[in-house]
């Protein structure tokens, strides 16, 4: 029992929030931030602290509960959903079956720091160590004493009505996983001594903000152990451990996550393709095709620490045999695997809105769609809205027509644009996505359709272009690009949109990339070393309680 | 509300509503219990109301499903023909549109929101649950799972089933999953002779506690909207207790429950053969979880709003047919929309006679069941919200009347959720929002 007391005291840990009354005004001029958000992991994000915490031999298995994508981005969603009963049926048995593994007798010596003094009965000792190490980690801070005693009497009670230590702390370790503590990340605001009136995001908050945003993944103990010490709360500290997380290897899985959340690559998890139209589509190939833009995308933006407008138009990229299969072009490489290829100058392969994942992504099952891919462009890539097409929509004079069988999209869609009503918003979205037409719905090169020759004559904004390449190029010279990214970027980190009062803040950052030389790694630097970013607004007059200190986490 | 730290099994609760215990619950609940219109159980308590929606897009063709006459349905109008044979146990509502009240229509959404949750949102957000949620919550809180939803065409977010905005309840996409759900190591059957319960689940069972006693101190820290969201949690972790529950107590026999067979993987995706088969084993799993007694509240979206239903080979969905196919000038409609019409209400009278093939004492498990439909269109060429098909099917164990044509002049479809939240015990007297908003019941199919 005294060893558990210590643990207890070292795991305690004060948690000041709303210190006083609430704060109506704020003292200086910096932006009042905005209101606090609770986010849901995501999948990924809860197979990343599995992984970090237990080790790859671990196996995550189970159904999670689909995200939603809010103004853009599954990040956002997040700050929305909650846990439906089915969802959290899939959430047990995925903790269950995590715990069984991680105190199975295959696992139990590595995993366990400690070995009860009977394996049949409760032990106090070994069971509060191990909780109180793994729970650190899974709530991203120190358990309280409470906390720490509820868990460890978990592990004791069900340790004797099992007669067995190990399947009663992992027990234990099941209801850590399932609670909203893990599942949810909650940020803790506190009075910002800096700033007199302001608050901020406290230490481990901060941590979990920072380590999400660069790595998608619970901070490392290094992370939590500078959170403990206050580091974080000063200019260098803080700079000490973005540096950190950004010269590590981790970068990349932080980045690839941004990426597949900007582009929608969930989506591909029900897109479907006609199988006798598109034989060469399979799952497979959509892995490799979303796999391929990832890794095109972190190669030129951390590996060369290049330009990003250069993902629209660079024509370095990385290939499987299947992809080759797609593109038909030669896969020269060892057996298996990825190979870096690079498509000749001249041809119309060039970035990654030429390729399968952008064009197979945004197409029908059966055919290709200017209008879809022009629309992607605009809001996925330029963060410009279209408007949603008018409920009455009226194909009168698509049917009237004598001959009703166009044989190419241009042609199809030159009917539509004759209808003042639909022109409008056509007019911004076909002229771009006419551009990718020599790219079926499958993503494969074809230079004809139903026997006519495909024309990829387009304009973006004024700019025209000849084929995929001039479309690439235009993308990449538009301004819109840049900023769009920043903007997603900061959404993304914050889990929300930007409020008012973070607009300049938003608009000096996009005025940093530039500076940069719209270098990546340099902009998330600034987003994550920024007091912004962790600022939270002071809380409206009685919209919360307002206890100094919380009693039940006091020490 | 029932308190959730003491064991329950159907007689207790049983008892303590005959008792007065459960006050939160309206009287008309009581009355699933008390039919003496339903087979009764073993114990003589009759067989608990059943409740399901089944969803598909698109609509039906304007002109081609609407009953010739008011009152009694006699002969089915074309496109409802596949459903011919349940004619007397059904109804047919006509004429009822979804009001926009100046909002945008958001095309696919509006219509079915204002159908399902009585709002039309403004934007393309719901914020309203949905009727089977406001229905589970009343007479699904004591079976193992509260509600189950499958979605044919391989998108778990296919669901129309939503607790409030951003709280969908996801739907099973592969039907094996759902049998391993539902039927797997962890089902209990109610005619097994033996029963006994397994420590581990009493130990979880305890142990799940200290989840909900994580409540007090995760909360303090939240802003209005998180409580919610929070709230939806614990909903969720006391279903999962009333799971555990259930498993330490043996059911009651229920005759009509048997066992089906093991189901394999199988492809998923939105090619009608695919979508129809993965339809076909799901209806028959929901079928028998039902009359196992493992849940009261179904839910089947079959396709999507938009719907993406396609034919192997075809360059063209449902949905792109919908607006890009010509009415036939002879014909007066369009043709292959009619045949992907006929292909959904095919599907749907499959799924009706899974329920009806089951039976008990001289009913089936379709005669104390209410199904609703859902759409979100009237007329899909060009997104109208008028004359929005609906129906219902199935009695609710006497609760409503049936065989009938309901037509209506542009009056509110949140009339029939209304309705048949009123049927299910649920105590509102008005329901909806703005021009949805309704007190109005359709007294002509209340029994």
């Amino acid at each position: 029992m005294a060893y558990l007391s210590k643990i207890l005291a070292s795991a305690a840990v004060a948690v000041t929030i709303y210190t006083g009354a609430a704060v109506s005004g704020v003292a200086d001029d910096k932006p009042a931030g905005g209101e606090v958000v609770t986010r849901r992991l995501s999948q990924e994000q809860y197979r990343q602290v599995i992984t970090d915490l237990f080790g790859p031999s671990i196996k995550v298995g189970g159904r999670f509960e689909p995200d939603i994508r809010r103004d853009g981005l599954l990040a956002m969603g997040a700050s929305q959903v909650s846990v439906t009963a089915s969802g959290l049926e899939e959430y047990d048995k995925i903790a269950r079956n995590i715990a069984a593994q991680v105190v199975g007798e295959a696992h139990r010596d590595t995993l366990i720091p400690c070995k009860p003094a009977n394996a049949k009965a409760a032990d106090d000792a070994c069971a509060g160590q191990f909780l109180a190490e793994t729970g650190k980690m899974l709530y991203r801070r120190p358990l309280t004493q409470d906390e720490l005693q509820s868990r460890v009497k978990v592990a004791n009670d069900a340790a004797v009505g099992l007669k067995d230590f190990y399947s009663g702390l992992g027990i234990s370790l099941a209801t850590m996983l399932e609670s909203p503590k893990f599942l949810f990340r909650q940020e803790i605001a506190e009075t910002d001594p800096d700033h007199a009136g302001q608050f901020r995001m406290d230490a481990y908050s901060k941590a979990s903000q920072l380590s999400f945003f660069l790595w998608d993944a619970a901070p490392d103990p290094e992370l939590l152990a500078a959170a403990e010490h206050g580091d974080l709360n000063s200019d260098s500290g803080l700079a000490k451990q973005v540096d950190r997380m950004i010269a590590s290897p981790r970068i990349q899985g932080g980045v690839r996550a941004f990426f597949t959340d900007m582009l929608g690559f969930d989506e591909f998890e029900t897109l479907a393709k006609d199988s006798m139209i598109f034989p060469k589509y399979s799952t497979k190939v959509a892995k490799d095709a979303q796999e391929q833009t990832l890794r095109t995308i972190t190669d030129l933006l951390v590996t060369q620490k290049g330009d990003y407008r250069d993902i629209f138009t660079t024509r370095k990229t990385f290939i499987t045999p299947l992809l080759a299969s797609v593109y038909n072009v030669p896969f020269v490489a060892p057996a298996g695997g990825w190979a870096p290829y690079e498509f000749p100058a001249g041809d119309s392969r060039a970035g990654i809105v030429s390729q399968v994942s952008f064009v197979a992504l945004h197409s029908h099952p059966g055919r290709s769609s200017p209008t879809l891919r022009g629309k992607a462009v605009r809001e996925v890539l330029l963060c410009q809205k279209v408007p949603t097409p008018p409920a009455n929509v009226n194909f009168t004079l698509v049917q009237d027509t004598k001959n009703p069988q166009y044989k190419t999209a241009r042609a199809r869609l030159g009917a539509h644009a004759t209808d003042p009503t639909c022109a409008g918003c056509h007019k911004i979205m076909d002229p771009i996505g006419l551009g990718l037409e020599a790219f079926d719905s499958g993503g494969s090169l074809r230079s004809s359709e139903n026997g006519d020759t495909i024309d990829t004559h387009g304009e973006l904004d004024g700019m025209k272009f000849t084929d995929a390449a001039g479309l690439a190029q235009a993308v990449h010279d538009d301004p819109a690009a840049p900023s769009c990214v920043v903007s997603r970027i900061s959404s993304y980190g914050l889990g929300r949109l930007p409020g008012k009062g973070e607009a300049d803040w938003v608009k000096t950052l996009q005025a940093g990339f530039k500076d940069d030389g719209y270098k990546f790694p340099a902009l998330l630097r600034r987003i994550a070393t920024s007091p912004e970013f962790y600022r939270i607004a002071p809380p409206q007059t009685g919209a919360l309680d307002a206890p100094s200190k919380l009693a039940s986490q006091a020490p | 509300m029932i308190p959730i730290n003491r064991t329950m099994n159907r007689r207790r609760v049983l008892r303590g509503m005959m008792g007065g215990a459960a006050i939160s619950v309206g009287l008309p609940f009581l009355d699933c219990f008390l039919d003496t219109n339903g087979t009764a159980l073993a114990s003589g308590q009759a067989l608990p109301v059943v409740f399901g929606t089944w969803f598909w897009g698109l609509g039906l063709n304007p002109g081609r499903w609407e009953p010739a006459k008011p009152g009694k349905l006699e002969t089915m109008n074309v496109e409802l023909q596949p459903l011919a044979p349940f004619k007397d146990k059904m109804n047919v509502f006509s004429g009822m549109k979804a009001f926009l009240d100046g909002k945008p229509n958001g095309v696919h959404f509006s219509g079915v929101q204002g159908m399902l949750t009585g709002t039309v949102p403004r934007g393309m957000l719901a914020d309203k649950p949905s009727v089977d949620t406001l229905i589970a919550d009343v007479i699904g809180t004591r079976t193992r799972f509260r509600s189950l939803e499958v979605a044919c065409a391989g998108n778990p977010q296919h669901s129309q089933s939503r607790r409030n905005g951003a709280v969908v309840n996801p739907a099973e996409v592969s039907p094996a999953a759902l049998y391993t759900r539902i039927f797997g190591p962890e089902f209990t059957d109610p005619n097994a002779a033996d029963f006994k319960p397994d420590p581990a689940v009493i130990v979880r069972r305890s142990a799940l506690s200290a989840v909900a006693d994580d409540r007090a101190s995760f909360e303090k820290t939240l802003g209005a909207a998180d409580r919610a969201r929070l709230d939806e949690y614990f909903t969720s972790l006391r279903g999962l207790e009333q799971q555990l529950d259930l498993q330490m107590e043996k059911p009651a026999p229920l005759a009509a429950c048997t066992v089906p067979g093991k189901v394999d993987e199988t492809p998923v995706g939105t090619e009608i053969e695919v979508v129809k088969t993965n339809h076909k084993l799901f209806a028959a799993l929901l079928a028998h979880a039902v009359a196992c007694g493992q849940t009261q509240v179904i839910n089947v979206a079959f396709a999507d709003a938009t719907s993406s239903l396609r034919r192997a080979g075809g360059t063209q969905t449902h949905h792109e047919f919908s607006h890009e196919e010509p009415v036939d000038a002879q014909l007066g409609y369009q043709p292959t929309l009619a045949w992907f019409f006929n292909e959904i209400m095919g599907s749907f009278a499959f799924f009706l006679a899974q329920l009806d093939g089951i039976k008990e004492g001289d009913k089936t498990l379709l005669d104390r069941t209410t199904i609703m439909t859902a759409t979100d269109l009237g007329y899909a060429k060009l997104h109208g919200l008028e004359n929005m098909p609906m129906m219902t099917v199935g009695s609710g164990g006497g609760r409503l009347k049936t065989g009938l044509h309901i037509p209506a002049q542009g009056e509110p479809t949140s009339r029939v959720g209304l309705t048949l939240q009123q049927a299910m015990g649920v105590p509102v007297s008005s329901w909806g929002t703005d021009s949805m908003q309704t007190s109005k019941t359709i007294t002509e199919i209340m029994a």
